[in-house]
């Protein structure tokens, strides 16, 4: 549909072109101030040195509130019957286009300036997973209400305005749709946020951050007062004391970290499914977070379970999607659909999701003794390699004498984490879903739907070959991309392949070796 | 494959073995005192590397094959760890076809189809320019035929 661009600006209007809320004049400003703070910072500290560093400073923070205030002018969009539209930009005249039926999901973000304001950022996620740079089209600064205008007609497939009919602030959205609310926040579930050890990273980051200041400014922390003192005083009673009083400290600040970050991710989570076909997932204390998923992306469910999780009978659950890329960023992007809770409540909505319980409780085949094997020979050798090439190093070269006894412990545990790993393999293929389970860490179950599978890996390592052991992948749009079931024979590998996608691989593969072609 | 791929997977390792040797040459030689250690290194280097480059082509060309039906492509590569592919071709996306400067020497070239799953890209290297084009070709032709968009 090509774009009149020669119209002018009243036919622009007719065609049903919106811009921003003028709020957005103030938020705008005040974000990109926040953003230009270093480069002013930089800009103050050249000045200075010429003695007018004020005053480029005042020019500068002028500059940066004026372009932040002109993308009212310069940035309109709008959704038509099959596109929506965005044009941006001064110099750079930018029309992004996204086609209608290929938006997966709706997220709406307010940080605590925009809630401030009454505003909020749409990404429109249209699941090109491989671009990295922007994650759809973003529209910073829209009302709420017209928010949840652009998600009604984006996702619940309502009729779009009519042309030239600019919001108006009585026309509420009609909740014609009918929610059935699948699971609602419990405070009690903070006590499941320390499980997840997310609060590491953050730890770790600050840490990291305290030590490079101290460096850069020549503070050595052990020498500072209180610390010398406390850390001298430890030492001198004994350095075994030293070291549970440092690793109780760091855990309880983990945990109040992890605990912190969960509130502050999924305070008020809310997760509702419309009767029109979309997952609605709304949280978030300061920052709050609406995403809102087209179930005809859904390509399956996730549910996992770190080790301290799963020790206390929790799990979370994660949406398997079309461009909706799980791993790291899951609690940051739009996939996670239940947090850390009660496994029973995550293993619920997944069922509820799936219209199926028994993907989700049911039995799973064991991969047989074989399989277990290889849990512990992996590990093992891995672990004497690991010590005796630290244990090479220590007697050689520069290493300390504590990193091969802390593997040699690890050793010594190692089969007990083999064991667990080896009772986590199992596979099914039930429903037309195939459903595989791996990891002791991290334990996953994924529900993946037949019709999401696009091809199948069948890899096999010079030791699985001794053994006749493959590794079967299914591959995917959605999610990992590629949900593996490791170390099973190959006549399970082709009966799996064959009962989730009948006449696929039991042509090139049961008919023994390949025929082989030039 | 055509017969050419071994010389070609042989050369390509090559080169690989030959930057690691010059490397540990000019170590060598910018040493003040050499030490047997650096010397064991190399001998264990152009050992390995020639053990490497007689066995692996050849186990390689055994190993790879490929197949494209009326309705799905199937690859199988590797040596020492193997991978067998398959993709129906009404899921794949975008077919292409690609020569290196080492596979343009020996006349190769190599297709790879993709799907819209970051796993799983069939890839099959060592092919005559013939073939390849014909492949392309035909895998554009049956690709286009299927509906949908293919996830």
């Amino acid at each position: 549909m090509p774009l009149a661009e020669s119209d002018g600006p009243a036919a622009a209007a007719l065609a049903g072109w919106r811009r921003l809320d003028r709020r957005m004049l103030v938020l705008h400003p005040i974000q990109e101030l926040i953003r230009a703070i270093p480069w002013l910072v930089a800009l103050l500290i050249a000045g200075g040195s010429s003695g007018h560093g004020s005053l480029w400073g005042l020019a500068g923070v002028a500059v940066v509130i004026f372009a932040g205030g002109l993308r009212w002018f310069t940035t309109t969009y709008r959704i038509a019957p099959e596109q929506v539209q965005v044009r941006r930009g001064l110099i750079r005249r930018q029309t992004l286009t996204v086609l209608r039926d290929r938006v997966r999901t709706v997220d709406v973000t307010a940080n605590a300036l925009h809630r401030l304001l009454g505003l909020a950022r749409v990404t429109i996620g249209t699941g090109r997973s491989d671009r990295k740079d922007d994650g759809g089209v973003k529209l910073d600064g829209l009302s709420r209400e017209e928010c949840a205008w652009v998600r009604q007609e984006l996702l619940h497939h309502l009729p779009t305005r009519p042309a030239g009919s600019p919001y108006r602030q009585s026309e509420a959205p009609s909740d014609s749709a009918t929610e059935v609310e699948l699971a609602l926040w419990d405070p009690r579930w903070i006590l499941y946020g320390p499980l997840t050890l997310s609060g590491l990273i953050t730890l770790a980051a600050v840490v990291g951050f305290g030590y490079r200041i101290a460096s850069e400014a020549n503070i050595n922390p052990a020498r500072v007062g209180p610390v010398h003192d406390l850390l001298g005083s430890l030492g001198a009673a004994s350095p075994a004391l030293l070291i549970v009083v440092l690793s109780v400290a760091a855990m309880v600040l983990i945990g109040l970290a992890s605990a912190g970050g969960y509130v502050l991710a999924f305070w008020n989570y809310r997760l509702t499914r419309q009767s029109t076909g979309t997952l609605h997932i709304s949280r978030g204390l300061l920052t709050t977070r609406a995403v809102t998923l087209d179930e005809r992306r859904l390509r399956g469910v996730e549910l996992s379970e770190p080790l301290l999780l799963r020790a206390a009978h929790g799990a979370r659950c994660i949406a398997i999607a079309t461009g909706l890329r799980v791993g790291r960023g899951a609690e940051v992007g739009g996939s996670m659909l239940v947090p850390p809770a009660p496994r029973k409540l995550a293993e619920t909505v997944a069922a509820t999701i799936l219209g199926d319980m028994e993907t989700v409780t049911g039995p799973l085949a064991p991969h047989g003794p074989m399989a277990r094997r290889r849990r512990y020979t992996r590990l093992l050798l891995l672990g004497s390699a690991a010590l005796v090439a630290l244990v090479a190093g220590w007697q050689v070269g520069p290493l300390p004498a504590w990193p091969w006894q802390v593997v040699l412990v690890l050793l010594f545990a190692s089969p007990l984490l083999a064991a667990d790993r080896y009772r986590s393999l199992g596979h099914a293929v039930v429903g037309g879903r195939l459903v595989t389970r791996w990891g002791s860490l991290v334990r996953r179950r994924c529900i993946l739907a037949s019709d999401g599978i696009i091809g199948w890996n069948i890899h096999q390592s010079f030791f699985q070959r001794r053994v006749g052991l493959v590794t079967l992948t299914a591959t995917t749009a959605a999610g990992r991309q590629g949900y593996r079931i490791q170390d099973i024979t190959l006549a399970e590998a082709v009966r799996v392949a064959e009962s989730a996608r009948p006449g696929l691989l039991s042509v090139f593969v049961s008919s023994g070796p390949a025929i082989a072609k030039s | 494959m055509s017969p050419k791929a071994i010389w070609y997977w042989a050369v390509r390792a090559g080169i690989g073995w030959l930057v690691v040797l010059v490397a540990q040459i000019v170590w060598l030689a910018v040493s003040h005192h050499v030490s047997g250690w650096q010397q064991v290194g190399l001998v264990a280097t152009v050992v390995i590397a020639a053990v490497h480059l007689t066995i692996m082509p050849q186990w390689r060309y055994r190993v790879h094959r490929w197949e494209a039906t009326a309705v799905a492509v199937y690859t199988q590569s590797g040596w020492f760890h193997q991978e067998r592919r398959i993709a129906p071709l009404s899921r794949i996306q975008t077919v292409d076809s690609e020569r290196g400067p080492i596979e343009q020497l020996f006349g190769l070239a190599n297709v790879t189809a993709n799907t819209a799953s970051a796993a799983g890209p069939l890839r099959i290297s060592g092919l005559d320019l013939e073939t390849a084009q014909r492949l392309v070709d035909e895998l554009t032709y049956q690709t286009q035929l299927s509906p949908g968009d293919a996830t």
